[in-house]
Order: C-alpha cells, then structure tokens, then sequence
C-alpha cells in the first residue's frame, strides 16, 4: 500500500487544470477527493507521473437551482449534496443518493465529478444521474461543451472525456416525481453488490454494478412509458446487462436482484 | 452463590470506572511501533510469492539494488545461515507431529502466496516499496492444495520429505467402547457437519517490529506489535541464537490483536537478524493488503458431530471429528488450537461418554493459529447448532432440549466426560435470563404469525449456551498436553515512601485495560486511590517476567498475581504498623488506607507513614527488610469455566436472502467482575466479532489459492453501523479456583454469538425445507439454500 513516487501540481481553477494537463500529457491525473484515485495508486494500479490537485478549484464548487435545471460545480462533495436543502427540494433523488455513498468520511471528501469521471459502474452516483437525464459540462483547451450522461460513460472506467478535458459541472432536471433508490449491500459503507435508482415513477431507470459501465435500464423505462406495472417491467430489468461474479453476488444472483429491487423501486417511486 | 461472595471491600471494584488508558489512546498521545522515531533505520520490504506452492528457480535482486534508497537485498540462501533454528513451533501436540521446517525467508519452494522468498532493505519505506519491483524471482508453479479434504488425500504431498500432508492425529476417547455402544442403543443419532470458514483477525492496528541494535556489546531490542513480549523473548534468542540476556522485548501501544499476534513472526526474527547485519535500526510495518499473506489466520476446520440421545433428547454421548487446516507451515501454536476446544464438544451438557478426533493437515494457504476463542468457538459451533438438530428431531423447543440436559448444579464441581473438572456453574438461570431479555415467547408468538400469514420476512431464533474454559493454564496439564511452556502469571506490587503504588505484570495488554483494572484491585484493598497506582507492563526489562496475554488469563492468572502481590504487601506492612503500635499484627486491619488496631481506634497509622516508614528503615521490627514490596508467581490449580446463554433473532428476506440481526440478548457469568464497564466492552466486541463470522467474514482464495478478500473493502469486518442495541446481564457465580473468584470474559462473546446467529438463520428458514446454512450466510448463499429447499419467492 505504498504508492509510487509522483509529481504534484495544484490547479485552482478549470482553466489551469486544462493547461496542466496540456503540459503534462496522458501521465497525469486529475485529482479531485481522491477518494477512488488514491486507494489505486497505493495499490499500485494506477501510476500517474504527475497529479493535477483541483482540491481548491472553489468556482467549481456549488448547487444552484435555476427554472427547472439544478447547476452543481463538478467539486461539490457528497456531503454538500446530501445536506444541501436545494437539493433536497429539486431533486431528491440525487441528495438521497449522495447519502448512500461510502461512508461519512468518504462523503466529506468525494466529489460528485470525481465520481462520475472516475466511471465506475459500481458507484452510485453515475446511475443516478443516468437516471435523471442529466448533462455533464466537460471543459478542454478550447472551450467547454456538453455531454449527455447516456453518452458519458465509454467503457470500465472510461469515459468520454478527452485527455486533455476537465469535467467542470452537472446539470440535472428539477425532479420532484416519484423516486427511489433501492442499494443492496452487506454492510452500510459497501459498494452496492447491485443499486437501482428511478427517477420520475420509473421514466428514468439507472442500473449500478450491472456491467462494465454505469447502465440506463431501457427496457424497464419503455415498459413504464407503455402502461406496464412494477413487476412486469421490472422483469427485463437484466436485459441487455453482463453484471460481473465477485465475492459477493455471482452472474445469476445479481440478475435475480435486478428484477426484485427494481421492482421494489418502482413501487416506492408510485409507478 | 451471589455477589455476596466478593472478597472486596474497598468500594472500588466493582464500579464502571473509566479506563485509565484511553485519554492517551483518544488523542493520539499514545506510541504505536509506526510511531516510533528511529533516526537512520533501515525499513524492510518483504517479496512475498505470488504463487501458492512453487519452485523457487532463482532470485536476482540486481535490479533492485540499482533503485535509490535501496541498500540491500536478500534470497532465502542468501540469508540461509543467518538461522540457527527455524521459526518456532512450540506445541507438539504429539511425538510423531510433522513440522516441516519454516525459515523467514523461503528456501527452495514458496508454500503459500505471502511466503516470503526474498527482501529489500531501503533507507524509507517508498524506496522499500520501489526495490520490490526489481526483485526477479523465477519461481515454477506447482499443483497447489487448498482445501482439507484434498489435503487429507495426499494427492499432491507439499513437504515430500514428510510423505504426507497430515501433521498430526490427536485422539480422547476415554472409553470407545463405550461411546460406540451408546449410538446403538440411542433413540436420536444426530449427524452434522459444518465448516468453519478461515477469518482475517484484522486488528485495527496492523503488526509492525523495529529492531535497535546498541552500538556495543551486542545489546538488542526489539519492539513490536505482539500480545507475548515475554514469550517472544526467548523464542527470539532460541531462533536466531542471540543471548537471552542481551535481549530487550518491548510491545508498545498494541492496537488489538484477537490472538493473532501471539505468534512468532518471520518479519520479527528477519528484522532482527538485519539489524545485527546492518548495525542500525531494521523496521517494518505491515499493510493490511499485506496481512492476508503475512499474519496468521484463524478457524480454518471441518467438524463432524454426532449426539446419541434417548428418547426424551437426553444426550448419552457426544462424538466430534476434526479435521482442521494448519496451513502452509505450523506457527507457534497452531497444533494446539483444536486442543484448546477438544475437551468442549459437550459443551455444558451431563454426558458420560465422550469422543473427540482430531486430524490436521497442511495446504498451501496462510497458516493458521489462535484467533480469539481458539478451538472454543469451534466446539461450541458444532455442540450448539447440533443440539438444535437434536431439538427438531426430538419435537421439543431449542430451549428445552437445553434445559433438559444442563450438567445439575448440583453436580459441581463436575467431573466430565473429557477429564476436565468444571470447577463452578449454575446454567439454567442465565438461560432464562437471556429468554426474559429478548422476550422470547413474544418474539415466538410473533414468528407463528408470520408463518400463519405467509409473510416472506421469516423471523429467526437461536440459541446458544455455551461453558468455555479460561485462565491458561495449570502448568501440569499444559505438560500433559505437551505444550512448550507454562501458564503461570508473575506480578510485583510496590508500595514507594510517598504511598504511590508501582505495579508490574507479566500479562501484556493490548487493548483489554489492564491498567485500569489491576489499579482497581490494588487501589480496593489498599485504600489508595486507584490513579495512584501505575501498571508497568509489555517490557521485558521493566517487567522480566510474564507469560503474557491470551485465553483469557489475564485476570484469572495475572490479576491473581497482582491480588497475592497486594495480600503480601499489606502482610508486611501489617507486621510494621504493628511494631509502631506496639500491637500485634493479627490484631490489625487496614480500611481506607488506615492500619488500626480491632476494639481500640484510637491507634492507628496510615499507610502511608507505614511506606515511609519501610523508605528509611530507620525503626523496623527484628529481620523485616526495608521497602514495601512483593513478588509473586501464581500458577492456577485449575481452568476457570465461564458460561453464559446468548439469544439471537433474525428476519431474512425470502426474495434477497438478506439476514437482518434485528436483536440480541445475553447473560453471562464471569463470577466477580473487577470493572463491570471493560466487561461490557469485552461482550460487545465479542458478540460482534462472532457475529461477523456468522454473517460477514470470510477469506476467500481463488483455485489458485490467490486470496480475493486480502482489504477491508473485500473482507467485511463490521462498522459501527451493523451494530445493534444488545441487552446485556450478567449471573455472579464465582470460581472457585482462584481467591477473587474470577473466570474471564474476553472470549465469551465470540464463543456463543456466531452459533446464536446460525441457529436464528436455520430457525427462520425451516418452514422453508432448509436444515443448515453455511458460514458465513450472505445473502446470496441463503437465497441458493432456500431455492435448493425449493422454495423462495422472486
């Protein structure tokens, strides 16, 4: 657990962490709350050469509401969205999901797009956003542009940022329809074994540790749309997913849990 | 018996006190070994094979010299003759015991995936780190065995030159004939068998040594996160041949330990036998990555057990096979950990015939070794969860079938069917106890209505009463079971001229509070406030002699010491204040600190002019010498035998397979408590540790003997928030063997919990056709057993 030797840069806004990545090329790293890249490095996975530390970058930092689309600065931890009585109005889902991630000390120092860049498929975070419809604001050398959350997460942990682009902000639709986040895990501070969150009685459906990506759950959201009850829909809840074998769940178990908690969800969330 | 029977008058024991250790613990005063500043030391990296049994073709450590910071780096040849003797194993449990030899540093072959075949020395623990990349090891895979069974086959022989994979068979069967007999004439012949999982003990402070050679005349000490710094201290000299008396053995704050650091490590002996090399401080911290390969882990066994019963579910005799997983090599007492549960697997129950076999093989995984309870978890696992089969079979509740078979009260001290004597026992009120605690018939009321109902939240209970042995050990018996040492426990208790008070046990703590607890017992009978006394432990040249701290003696062994200590104390001082009445000693007590003579009060002397008194010497009666000191060693006459009954309830998805622990009771007996409060502590984080390995904890190896839950996100230690409210009592039934009647408490929760729990998971299923569960019962393993069953609901 003794990570290798690595430079170290800090960059205070968007603007100079582009421009570092820019001069230091694909061996550097964002860092964010480290919560993710941190554990990897000591672990000796992941070797940057240097660490761009956005730590302090406090413009990017932040939860507004405006009309119907919730703004959040890609650095608000998610404790911010947990307690953030903004949030908690516009869009609960999201804050309660927040609440769920790890533990307190994991929630002070993670960042919402500390998560969502780091794409893993077993976070919570990234399910939830799919789930909602929202867009990711990336910023690159020339300029910012905007990302769909169905179009952000290419591959185990890949996503579709490019090298030299930081992940500057969130947008999610106000969301005040009926939700539900159903994480099943053996112990509270765990990664989900599987997590299912629905937005909008079940218009949006957002699967976590179900594949190598954070998944939208297509099937079950047209069944919703053309008229199907809980258990009918969330019977396709494991189309089209390859869900991993680990310690915890094999292949068929975490399909077989899919189904019941995305059931369980769209029935919390009145569909 | 009741809390009548205390011999302490002071008004101190007893009280919740708050533990005088933790202020300095709290705000991170305390010294751990990572702690220690050591400027100039050398720190260690260990290459640990990454392959579970391999020829070892070659090691070229060249490119590992040439990273900065990197100082030296060593094969297992290179340091071939570095050892006088392989690392220890100090329990033979019989003469013709397979050992094979086990050095720091592996020679020829690597065993497990963790064996070390070679080391780097770097001036920071980075450059340490970055050298282990540049080791090149050419190792030559070979057939790996990890399981018992396959180990029991020889199929693949790991120590050819034993010929086989079984190290040891130890029977105690005192009567086969009659045990045979038994099970053809009995009524009920129950037949289960279980698995006990390997657990990760996971202490929250890892392990860690540092070794500071002195610049002359050979002097060495050697810290180190270890429960037996006196143990260690010989095993060191013996092992790498360094003169006992050169050798300093010093455990500083140690952060937990579950058993898992009494041992005798390889990092231990190589960062000393490189400190000698070097001539400068060797260290080494171990990552938590790291331990699933390094520090050894516990249960690891198969148990079969078989109850004959008559008709009415009375047990006519108990038969238990063993066959328990050593590992890759024997540590220090390994051999020896079934042994400590063979005499058990009656548990508190009258049986007259009794049969217990164990057989231990080697595999190629971690070694195994004491892990809280050690052997008694494991007997009372399989004496528990079969006398719930017995119940079932019988058509009598978990309840009765126990009550119908308890060892009478009557009977003690009881002779049982191993050839142990229960000194002391009382055991069906703390079972009903534990029943009144939990509100068992409401919660069987409302199980009945769920079921009535159909409900798929199926609502468990389970019982588990259990009698464990504590208070290690009466020498003689530690010799007839040929273990390498005895279990005695050394204390000094010295009043100084100001009527401050110096304790020194040989009981080294790490985490239990002996500080507090040993003040209390002084403080009680000397009438001194208890911050007034100071506890010196776990350095061996402040404290030369102790047998350290495990199987819960601490108390009944060392806190006798210290109680023997006090009595002679105050002996002596009596024999002073009396010359300094002018009265006779047998005429004196001592209250509140004060020596006054019986019927005339108004002569008296403090204690403390008695200490000052002792100090100058300059009017002592005839032949007393100067000082108030005395040293005892106390070796207990016999075990001491706690008991308790835990209560367990459960609801378990149908549909998921998740179990919910939604309430726990118990009463247990550890006869006089000392601080009622560390009691609780103990019992909580027993019960939770048990509990784990019911619900949560498991080393999981691939079928390359790789472990896949080698961190805490992998291997699922609980947190505080899988934690529930338990409801605690207590019986008092002192022990007879010891003058405070103590027994001890360390183990007690661990030992019932985890049988408690499984019965509250089989309980809750039954209605399902589920008739065992295995350990731990994850959720997707409930969810397949109750498909196998036929059932569940999607």
């Amino acid at each position: 657990m003794i990570p290798a030797a690595v430079g170290y840069v800090r960059a205070d806004s968007a603007e100079a962490a582009v421009a570092a990545l820019g001069e230091h090329g694909d061996e550097a790293k964002l860092l964010a709350g480290g919560q993710s890249l941190i554990p990897l490095m000591r672990l000796r996975l992941a070797r940057p050469s240097v660490l761009v530390d956005m730590g302090r970058a406090d413009d990017l930092r932040g939860i507004s509401v405006d009309g119907d689309t919730v703004s959040i600065g890609a650095l608000t931890s998610h404790s911010d969205l947990e307690h953030s009585s903004d949030l908690v109005a516009a869009c609960p889902l999201l804050a309660h999901v927040a609440s769920q991630v790890g533990d307190p000390a994991v929630r002070h120092r993670g960042t919402l797009g500390g998560s969502l860049a780091h794409a893993d498929p077993a976070s919570d975070l990234p399910a939830a956003v799919l789930a909602l419809g929202g867009t990711l604001v990336a910023t690159g050398p020339g300029g910012s542009r905007e990302i769909a959350a169905t179009d952000f997460f290419t591959g185990f942990l890949e996503s579709a940022l490019a090298a030299d682009e930081v992940l500057t902000g969130v947008r999610v639709p106000v969301s005040t329809g009926g939700w539900s986040y159903q994480k099943f895990n053996r112990r509270a501070q765990d990664w989900a074994i599987v997590g299912v969150a629905v937005a909008e009685g079940g218009a949006g459906v957002g699967l976590v540790n179900m594949g190598s990506t954070p998944l939208r759950a297509s099937a079950v959201e047209a069944a919703v749309a053309g008229g199907a009850g809980a258990s009918d829909a969330a019977a396709s809840a494991a189309e089209g997913t390859e869900p991993p074998s680990d310690n915890n769940a094999d292949r068929a178990y975490r399909e077989h849990l899919v189904r019941v908690l995305t059931e369980r969800a769209l029935v919390a969330a009145g569909a | 018996m009741t809390v009548t029977d205390t011999p302490f008058a002071g008004g101190i024991v007893g009280e919740a006190r708050l533990r005088k250790e933790d202020p300095a613990l709290l705000t991170g005063e305390a010294k751990f070994i990572d702690d220690l500043d050591l400027p100039g030391a050398l720190w260690v990296a260990c290459v640990r094979s990454p392959h579970a049994h391999a020829r070892i073709n070659s090691v070229d450590t060249s490119e590992a010299l040439a990273v900065a910071g990197v100082v030296a780096a060593y094969s297992g040849e290179d340091l071939a003759d570095t050892w006088v003797a392989p690392l220890p194993c100090a329990w033979p449990v019989t003469d013709d015991m397979k050992n094979p030899a086990h050095f720091p540093v592996a020679q020829g072959k690597a065993n497990y995936a963790g064996d070390i075949v070679a080391v780097v020395v770097a001036t920071s623990r980075y450059a340490a780190a970055d050298g282990l990349e540049g080791v090149v090891v050419d190792y030559e895979p070979l057939e790996a065995v990890l399981t018992v069974e396959d180990a029991e086959s020889d199929r693949v022989v790991i120590y050819e030159d034993l010929g086989t994979n079984v190290s040891y068979e130890w029977p105690l069967i005192p009567d086969p004939e009659g045990v045979d007999a038994a099970f053809e004439a009995a009524e009920h012949h129950i037949t289960e068998t279980y698995v006990h999982q390997r657990l990760i003990p996971a202490p929250m402070e890892p392990r860690g040594v540092a070794v500071v050679p002195a610049p002359h005349n050979g002097d060495m000490t050697l810290y180190s996160s270890t429960q037996i710094p006196h143990v260690l201290k010989v095993m060191a000299a013996l092992t790498l041949g360094v003169p006992e008396q050169k050798l300093r053995v010093v455990a500083p704050s140690v952060g937990g330990g579950f058993g898992c650091k009494l041992n005798v490590y390889a990092e231990e002996i190589l960062c000393m036998a490189l400190a000698q090399r070097h001539g400068v401080p060797v260290r080494w911290t171990e990552s938590r990555t790291e331990a699933a390969g390094s520090t050894i882990q516990g249960r690891a066994q198969r148990q079969t057990i078989e109850l004959a019963a008559d008709a009415d579910g009375k047990l006519t005799a108990v038969r238990a096979t063993l066959l328990a997983d050593m590992g890759a090599y024997l540590q220090l007492v390994a051999p020896g950990v079934p042994l400590l549960g063979a005499f058990l697997y009656h548990g508190l129950y009258d049986v007259p015939l009794y049969s217990f076999t164990c057989k231990s093989v080697f595999t190629n995984l971690t070694p195994t070794d004491a892990y809280r309870g050690a052997g008694r978890p494991e007997a009372t696992y399989a004496i528990e969860r079969g006398m719930d089969a017995l119940a079932v079979a019988v058509g009598v509740g978990a309840d009765e079938i126990r009550s119908r078979n308890f060892i009478p009260t009557e009977k003690f001290p009881y002779d049982s069917p191993a050839g142990l004597v229960f000194d002391s026992g009382n055991y069906q009120p703390a079972l009903d106890r534990a029943k009144e605690l939990v509100g068992w018939d409401a919660r069987m009321a409302e199980q009945a209505e769920r079921r009535a109902a159909g409900s798929t939240t199926h609502l468990g209970l389970g019982i588990s009463t259990y009698v464990e042995m504590c208070g290690l050990a009466p020498s003689r018996v530690l010799a007839s079971l040929n273990y390498g040492a005895g279990g005695w426990e050394s204390a000094t208790v010295r009043v100084l001229p100001t009527c401050k008070v110096q304790v020194v046990t040989g009981a080294t703590p790490h985490g239990q509070g002996h500080e507090t607890c040993w003040s209390m017992i002084v403080a009680d009978r000397l009438g001194v406030d208890p911050d007034d006394v100071e506890v010196l432990h776990s350095d061996t040249a402040i404290s030369p002699l102790g047998m350290d701290t495990y199987g819960s003696r601490s108390l009944s062994v060392g806190g006798t010491a210290i109680w023997m200590a006090t009595e002679k104390v105050v002996e002596k001082a009596a024999t002073i204040a009396a010359h300094m009445l002018e009265a006779n000693p047998e005429d004196l007590e001592l209250t509140g600190g004060v020596f006054s003579v019986k019927g005339s009060p108004d002569a008296e002397v403090p204690l403390a002019g008695v200490a000052f008194a002792a100090f100058t010497a300059h009017d002592l009666p005839d032949g007393v010498e100067p000082n108030l000191q005395a040293q005892v060693t106390w070796d207990p006459p016999n075990f001491t035998f706690p008991f308790g009954a835990h209560i367990a309830v459960v609801e378990i998805d149908e549909v998921t397979g998740a179990v919910d622990l939604i309430d726990y009771a118990a009463c247990d007996d550890c006869g006089n408590q000392i601080n009622p409060m560390i009691v609780e502590g103990q019992v909580h984080g027993g019960i939770v540790q048990g509990v784990a390995q019911a619900l949560w904890e498991e080393a999981v190896y691939d079928e390359d003997g790789q472990c896949r839950s080698a961190n805490l996100a992998d291997y699922l230690v609980p947190s505080a928030a899988e934690c529930i409210e338990m409801k605690l009592d207590h019986t008092v039934t002192p022990s007879p063997t010891n003058p405070m009647g103590v027994k001890g408490i360390g183990e007690a929760g661990t030992i019932a919990s985890t049988p408690a729990v499984m019965n509250a998971v089989v309980d809750a299923l039954r209605p399902l056709g589920v008739t065992g569960m295995a350990m731990p019962a994850s959720p997707m393993t409930v969810r397949r057993a109750i498909e196998a069953a036929g059932g569940g609901a999607s």
